[in-house]
């Protein structure tokens, strides 16, 4: 039986799970730069991977502070290990092809948004501030994800194929997302976040009604992966991404850059 | 079989109340996709307000050759220019 | 430059006696300053030529993503990340721009990037080499971004209409990406021990590759004269060198750096630094697909475009039955 955490402990583990998930797939959706299908495309990625990583700067700067132990978010984003990150797995698995990428994309999209339509009522006027914020560019990352995922999806037969196997790939990843424990139970009472749980109706909504235009067919499973938002079990690839990340700032400590 | 994306030309009327102006052009499959390429492609420095998109080869465009009868006359009336005439200074603006 | 040892199709620089009419009035047209436009007639060579120098400066741009995008993933903060990543996009927007300079002369950004693809179109040398260290970001950006703007600068008063407002558009994100290159590299040169031997070897092996950019000296270049002629080439490769050695050599010393040529020298009597010519066969291996790094990174863009052939194919696809559903419903 572990004690039970403060409101201050809470708050600060909601904060990496918020920075951390843009972190990371900012990171991800980075790799396609200069790779991507055809060049509009290459730079409407590079602009999500950078609304991204703003994101992340806000999220884990507010976490920076409230720690209290004078860390930037480089610090916490660098300097962490990963037991230490909170992310949720399916923004760490591996780009996969273009469709795959664009559908992790619109699934976690879907559920930002949702989320940060939720946080900007939050009772912290910082959280408030930077849902408020943020909550343009995801829906403008939305939009784009889910059009993109409808084009593929009823598109060819190959790119229709791809996107089929892209979601059910995907899928064991989604659940993580609404699953709600003790840190989720006090940032509820505190009135700085929603109950992840209290998401999924309207997720579900959002993305069915997108999927089904797309011609696809969400898989017929409830099985969900989970230990990123708890750090208790990340993928291996976590891993690797940091060790590229992180390389420069573990290799040279101290400089400044 | 050529399946490039149709190329697109891209107006945009920026913060300042000014008409869209013709930025360039790039490719999208359909208006819908060209209008959030543009966004993204010409609204990278805050840019624009609103933006235009139309197909390429649905513009009609004057002819080099026309370029004689059609701008020429408009040399000679000078008198539409409000510089053409002569304001006394004490006057004040006008 | 970015469009290096461009062969202009014209052979020798007609006089006004040689010219046909339509000729002698097109030359008289560029000499008073006009703008070609695309529908304006224009000699063929001229096309062609324009459409070879404009792709080349497109490709350029595309392969130069690759060098410096090898950086994004390990960029060291969060902040210089989104810079890189902002200054690797713009790579891909100037490609764009000029892509769409070059369809205005009747060629497809499909049909120059299959050119591309299968080694027929060039780009520039420069992108051969490999980014080997943190700084080398910095030196890219300030060293090679630097020469191309000496490059660019005059080009947005070049003849032909689309190209020079391409060119327009690309220099004012271009300075952008100067001053971020220096800004990264004097962190470097200003930094731990660790961190100025990192900026000296940047400079030390990107320095003559930047002199490169340029093309082979005037003595020996034997497409400029046509086309400065028709105002697509504004200044000859040893004058746009020698600005870029007079400018960058007081600023590698303000960085406290070693000049990475000691043949460098300020000469009195001209009121220019002269310097060591960098090694042309280097050079001459290099476009001839014998760089550090040709093959890999015409490899990268293959494989880009490959993967990505079923996601234009689909996304088309569904554009033509929303069209179709769209006509069948009125």
């Amino acid at each position: 039986m572990t004690a039970p955490i403060t409101r201050d402990q809470a708050f600060l583990q909601f904060l990496l799970r918020m920075g951390d998930n843009t972190l990371i797939l900012g990171h991800r959706v980075s790799e396609w730069c200069g790779h991507s299908p055809v060049l509009e495309e290459d730079i409407a990625l590079a602009n999500t991977a950078l609304d991204l990583i703003g994101q992340t700067r806000f999220w884990l700067g507010l976490a920076g502070e409230v720690e209290g132990e004078g860390k930037s978010a480089d610090d916490i984003a660098f300097l962490r290990d990963v037991w230490d990150f909170r992310n949720i797995l399916l923004v760490e698995v591996p780009n996969g092809d273009f469709g795959r990428t664009l559908m992790r994309q619109f699934l976690f999209d879907a559920w930002h948004s949702i989320q940060l339509g939720r946080l900007m009522t939050s009772s912290d006027s910082r959280v408030a501030g930077i849902a408020e914020k943020t909550s343009k560019e995801v829906a403008y990352h939305l939009e784009r994800s889910a059009d993109t995922v409808v084009g593929l999806g009823d598109g060819t037969e190959e790119s229709h194929r791809r996107m089929q196997e892209a979601l059910d790939y995907l899928w064991p990843y989604v659940g993580e997302m609404f699953q709600s424990d003790a840190i989720d139970a006090e940032m509820v009472a505190a009135g700085i976040a929603p109950d992840p749980a209290s998401l999924r109706d309207e997720y579900d909504a959002l993305i069915g009604r997108i999927l089904a235009t797309a011609t696809l067919t969400i898989p017929d499973s409830s099985f969900g992966h989970k230990g990123g938002r708890s750090g208790k079990m990340h993928t291996e690839h976590l891993g690797h991404l940091l060790t590229q990340m992180q390389w420069l700032q573990r290799a040279y400590p101290g400089a400044n850059w | 079989m050529k399946n490039e994306w149709p190329l697109w030309e891209v107006f945009i009327r920026g913060q300042h109340g000014m008409s869209h102006r013709h930025v360039g052009s790039l490719h999208a499959p359909d208006a819908k996709m060209a209008i959030k390429n543009a966004r993204d492609v010409y609204t990278r420095r805050n840019e624009g307000q609103s933006i235009w998109v139309v197909e390429s080869n649905h513009i009609a465009a004057s002819s080099p050759s026309d370029k004689g009868p059609l701008y020429e006359p408009s040399e000679s009336k000078v008198y539409r220019h409000p510089t053409f005439f002569d304001i006394p200074d004490d006057i004040g603006a006008m | 430059m970015y469009a290096q040892m461009v062969q202009s199709t014209g052979k020798d620089v007609k006089t006004t006696a040689e010219m046909t009419p339509q000729e002698a009035a097109f030359q008289a047209r560029i000499d008073a300053g006009e703008k070609i436009e695309p529908k304006d007639w224009m000699p063929p060579a001229y096309r062609k030529t324009l459409i070879r120098q404009i792709g080349q400066h497109a490709h350029s741009e595309i392969v130069g993503q690759l060098p410096e995008g090898n950086w994004i993933t390990r960029a060291p903060t969060l902040e210089r990340k989104a810079i890189l990543l902002a200054k690797v996009q713009d790579e891909a927007g100037h490609g764009l721009y000029l892509y769409c300079a070059a369809e205005t002369l009747g060629v497809s950004r499909d049909d120059l990037t299959e050119m591309l693809l299968d080694g027929r179109m060039k780009y520039s040398s420069i992108f051969n080499y490999p980014t080997l260290n943190w700084s080398d970001i910095g030196a890219v950006g300030w060293l090679v971004d630097g020469a191309a703007i000496i490059n660019q600068v005059p080009l947005q008063r070049t003849s032909f209409g689309p190209y020079a407002r391409a060119m327009v558009r690309v220099c004012k994100e271009e300075s952008f990406h100067a001053r971020q290159g220096f800004d990264a590299i004097r962190k470097m040169a200003e930094g731990t021990p660790a961190q100025k031997k990192m900026a000296q070897d940047s400079v030390n092996r990107l320095w003559f590759p930047a002199l490169m950019m340029f093309g082979p000296p005037d003595k020996d270049s034997v497409h400029s004269e046509q086309s400065m002629a028709w105002r697509i080439k504004m200044n000859t490769n040893d004058e746009l060198r020698q600005k870029f050695v007079d400018q960058t050599v007081p600023q590698i010393e303000f960085l406290g750096l070693d000049l990475p040529d000691p043949g460098t020298k300020w000469n009195e009597e001209r009121g220019h630094y002269d310097y060591t010519d960098p090694d042309w066969s280097e050079f001459f291996d290099v476009i001839k697909g014998n760089g550090p790094c040709n093959v890999d990174r015409l490899a990268a863009r293959n494989k880009a475009w490959d993967d990505g052939k079923w996601v234009r194919d689909g996304l088309l696809a569904h554009a033509r039955k929303k069209a179709a559903a769209k006509v069948a419903a009125e």
